[in-house]
């Protein structure tokens, strides 16, 4: 369906990241926000609660992250769409409840503007190291989707995006912003509302006397039933049945577990939302995500100019890993180049892919600051050294 | 990370502006202004970067600016192109970023720069201008309209529509007098956009 | 055999609050002797005696012994994780100002674990409506120090006696902010219905905490003796004081229990703050959250 109007302010603006990740928000339907102050996420939340009285939206500023993505939970199984957002420290107070949205299959979004880390670390400085924690940081087995934006204008675009897929998968997604995308302020094109594809919650149109919260109906995602339309359904954050109801079992265990796992690594390449640039006849290939891709394109047109053919992969789907991708081109180049803001996350993803058939050079520092293009460039260069 | 490099080389078609000054001066209301002209009211894209934290609420506030006909990717700045300065603490801090050809833009009240041949500056006594309209705090709108005459960036006119869109309501007037009497001031004291720094800036207040 | 003996079984008649269980999952996990149960029956009894519209009734819980209230009542239920039911609760009533929220869990849950959000609620005022089942112990995990365990009792952590203060609870919630805290045991079964019953009719954040026996770990560990023994104590001890000051209800081990309604006072709600702040400054530009919530129709 299309976007509610009341909710778009479509128009040409100069926005940051984080104003234009609440736009996205606001145009995609979320009508509920709980969160906390935390450098240098506060700002989308700020945004979102001057606008959200004048769209029949609420935003509560809760006592802390546990709260609120606690709250984030309970508000979306009204229906409403629902989004928290933060940083590192609080996402980490998220991460429980982040699993027990991942266990009762419940849409929301999260919005972490990564900071540079461990602990307090750098509250007013990029980093992207919690690339791993947005896929293993709850504990147990489950799958989300996790998203990278470029640039103020992503954060508009794929903040809608990371909605739909809330939507359609039942998944938390996290949106894995970074501060330097986060406090950069650029043109932020918002369509009109009809122009903007938003998915609804898919509601079930099962009678109240045969429906089961947690029943397949020829699809991995089951049906939803809204708080108060008088399903009067259960629902636990423990293993549970088809119903809903608490069961202590393997069998059970493997048929709940698995399917959250299945319905995000079956979708395959569904879910797969790269922007491969020159990869057709690439020696070397560059694979980044998030601002740290808007700098490696400096880096592969340095290497362009100097005869080694390069390509990029910008991941904007991080979560779950395009691997069908990776893999092929593990076949076929001399090797990856993978810069990040952190000294080791997705590189290990795209090793592990690589499975030894390519070099992969990790280009990492622990954040503060985005590379130097020259940095990377070294890189591809003695990759090309290598191949050659 | 920090390796010696040449950071001399130009990407064609990119300016790179950093404004700096005190906190409570404007500073990113400044950059956001410029940057919006641009990237809104003019054809080119600008990516502003504004320094956060204890830092952006200490002394030397900072803002930076990449400009550019084409797409940005490398958000940051290297070596600035054009160096507003409207506080000492910021030009002691930043000036040595300014190329050998750059343009320093200055509040000659409060900046007393050290002045380096082929690099071009440019003063206006901003504050003292704004106290004369009766509020020191459009200080820094003083400073964009003066910015946009000596530069020409961009037209006036898409730099007037910035300040409007920017401002809180209902100080619209107030602000748009001080971009013209910044502006003003850059047309009748420098006579030509990239000014020589030879030519001692002008001095004085506009009636 | 004489056939004038053999009659059909008397039909058993149903039980009252059968409508409001999920009986497929009865026998359920309590104890013998264990309070949660009255409680719940209690809770029903009351949702019965308002006549409220259940299609709109969440019940919401924490984790523990108590926090298996939510699976057996037949109302939209929400097991969640372990001191989060407040705000799971809270995103249920600000998404769907229309529900009536419950939180029904246990002293460790609501006040242990989860204490920072019990007072900012109760400080909100926040429109929930939080039954706290206290048995002075962390029950499901056998039987581990409380916030609530009595100076002096035994717990599996304090096995030589408990020495940290506990909470006194009506008082906490009462000078948090809740407009309505009432106490009562697993004895005052026509009271604790009627205390629901007035509970679900106010508005706010109301209170409700209820002393229950834990034979299986409490009782054990203070050699207390059975379910029976804990009603037994509460017959002779609990004493009835409607209107106390919440600073002189604190529980001592073994000690009276000063039951009652302490506070009931009217206050506006967040939701209504809410509203009424935002209507006055921003007049008709003020959308609030429609009464069935901010779903996106299709």
């Amino acid at each position: 369906m299309k976007a509610d109007p009341a909710g778009v302010l479509t128009g040409a603006h100069y926005l940051d990241g984080d104003f234009a990740c609440g736009e996205g928000a606001m145009a995609a339907g979320c009508r509920f926000v709980a969160g906390y102050p935390i450098t240098p996420s506060t700002e989308v939340v700020e945004r979102i609660s001057r606008r959200f009285p004048t769209m029949g939206g609420t935003f509560i500023q809760m006592e802390d992250e546990l709260a609120s993505m606690a709250a984030v939970v309970g508000g979306s199984w009204t229906g409403t769409k629902s989004m928290t957002v933060t940083s590192g420290p609080g996402f980490s107070l998220m991460m429980e409840n982040i699993g027990l949205a991942a266990m009762m299959e419940t849409p929301c979004v999260v919005v972490n503007v990564q900071r540079g880390g461990p602990s307090t670390g750098l509250p007013t400085m990029v980093g992207q190291a919690d690339m791993m924690q947005a896929r293993w940081g709850s504990h147990g087995d489950y799958e989300v989707i996790a998203l990278s934006p470029q640039s103020p204008q992503e954060a508009f675009d794929l903040t809608v995006e990371a909605f739909n897929l809330s939507e359609i998968y039942r998944v938390p997604v996290m949106f894995m912003m970074d501060e330097c995308v986060g406090h950069m302020t650029e043109r932020v094109v918002i369509p009109e509302a009809d122009e903007i594809e938003v998915v609804p919650r898919r509601l079930t149109e099962q009678s109240k006397e045969e429906f089961l919260p947690y029943r397949l109906n020829g699809h991995l995602v089951p049906e939803f039933a809204r708080a108060g339309d008088g399903y009067r359904f259960h629902t636990t954050g423990l293993t549970h049945d088809e119903r809903g109801y608490p069961l202590m079992s393997a069998d059970c265990q493997e048929a709940c577990v698995h399917r959250l796992v299945d319905k995000i690594r079956g979708a395959g390449d569904d879910l797969t939302h790269i922007e491969e640039d020159g990869t057709d006849d690439a020696e070397v290939v560059v694979i980044s995500y998030g601002i740290t891709a808007r700098v490696a394109r400096m880096a592969i047109t340095m290497a362009r100019e100097r005869g080694v053919p390069t390509g990029s992969v910008r991941l904007i789907v991080v979560w779950p890993f395009p691997e069908r991708v990776i893999t092929e081109l593990a076949g076929r180049v001399a090797g990856f180049v993978v810069p990040e803001l952190n000294y080791g996350q997705i590189s290990l993803e795209v090793e592990r892919l690589a499975a030894g058939r390519c070099p992969v050079w990790h280009v990492g520092h622990g954040g503060g600051t985005v590379h130097d293009p020259e940095a990377i460039l070294e890189k591809i260069l003695e990759a090309a050294k290598v191949a050659a | 990370m920090g390796k010696e490099r040449d950071q001399s080389e130009r990407t064609p078609g990119r300016i790179e502006i950093r404004i700096t000054g005190f906190g409570g001066q404007g500073v990113v209301l400044a950059g956001h202004i410029i940057g919006c002209a641009c990237a809104i009211h003019a054809d080119k894209q600008a990516t502003l970067i504004q320094s956060f934290g204890p830092e952006a609420r200490g002394s030397a506030c900072s803002a930076t600016l990449a400009v550019s006909d084409g797409e940005i990717f490398y958000p940051y700045i290297r070596r600035n192109d054009i160096f507003v300065a409207m506080s000492s603490e910021g030009y002691e801090k930043y000036h040595h970023e300014l190329r050998d050809d750059g343009m320093l833009i200055y509040e000659q009240d409060l900046v007393h720069p050290t002045f380096k041949p082929g690099q071009k500056a440019a003063g206006v006594p901003s504050t003292r201008i704004a106290e004369s309209l009766g509020r020191a705090i459009v200080q820094n709108i003083v400073m964009v309209g003066f910015f946009a005459g000596v530069t020409r960036l961009v037209p006036e006119e898409a730099m007037r529509e910035a300040v409007l869109g920017s401002v809180p309501a209902g100080t619209e007037e107030l602000n748009l007098k001080a971009f013209s009497a910044g502006l003003d001031y850059a047309r009748r004291e420098i006579t030509t956009p990239t000014l020589d720094l030879k030519r001692p800036p002008a001095e004085g207040v506009p009636a | 055999m004489n056939p004038d003996l053999v009659r059909d079984p008397l039909p058993i008649p149903e039980h009252p609050v059968t409508p409001y269980l999920r009986m497929e999952r009865i026998p359920h996990v309590w104890c013998p002797g264990c309070g949660i149960g009255t409680v719940v029956k209690c809770f029903a009894s009351a949702l019965e005696r308002t006549g409220v519209d259940l299609e709109k009734v969440s019940v919401v819980s924490g984790i523990g012994c108590s926090g298996r209230t939510a699976g057996y009542l037949r109302l939209d239920g929400f097991h969640t994780t372990h001191g989060r039911a407040i705000p799971f609760a809270t995103g249920l009533k600000l998404g769907r100002p229309e529900l009536l929220v419950s939180v029904v869990s246990g002293d460790g849950d609501l006040v242990g674990i989860g204490g920072n959000h019990f007072i900012h609620a109760a400080r909100r005022n926040l429109d929930l409506l939080v039954i706290l089942i206290n048995n002075f112990i962390y029950g499901m995990t056998g039987g581990q120090n409380a916030p609530t365990t009595p100076l002096m009792a035994r717990s599996s952590t304090m096995p030589f006696g408990n020495f940290e203060p506990p909470f006194n609870l009506p008082h906490l919630a009462a000078s948090s902010g809740a407009p309505y805290v009432a106490r009562w045991t697993c004895l005052h079964i026509r009271r604790l219905t009627w205390a629901i019953e007035e509970a679900i009719q106010r508005k706010g954040f109301r209170f409700i905490e209820v002393i229950a026996p834990c034979p299986t770990l409490y009782s054990r560990l203070n050699k207390l003796g059975t379910g029976l023994s804990g009603m037994r104590f509460y017959h002779d001890k609990a004493e009835i004081r409607h209107g106390a000051d919440t600073r002189e209800v604190a529980i001592g081990f073994q000690e009276p229990i000063i039951c009652g309604k302490f506070v009931d006072e009217e206050r506006p709600t967040f939701n209504e703050l809410m509203d009424s702040h935002y209507g006055k400054v921003l007049g008709e530009k003020y959308v609030p959250m429609p009464a069935e919530g901010g779903y996106l129709h299709g």
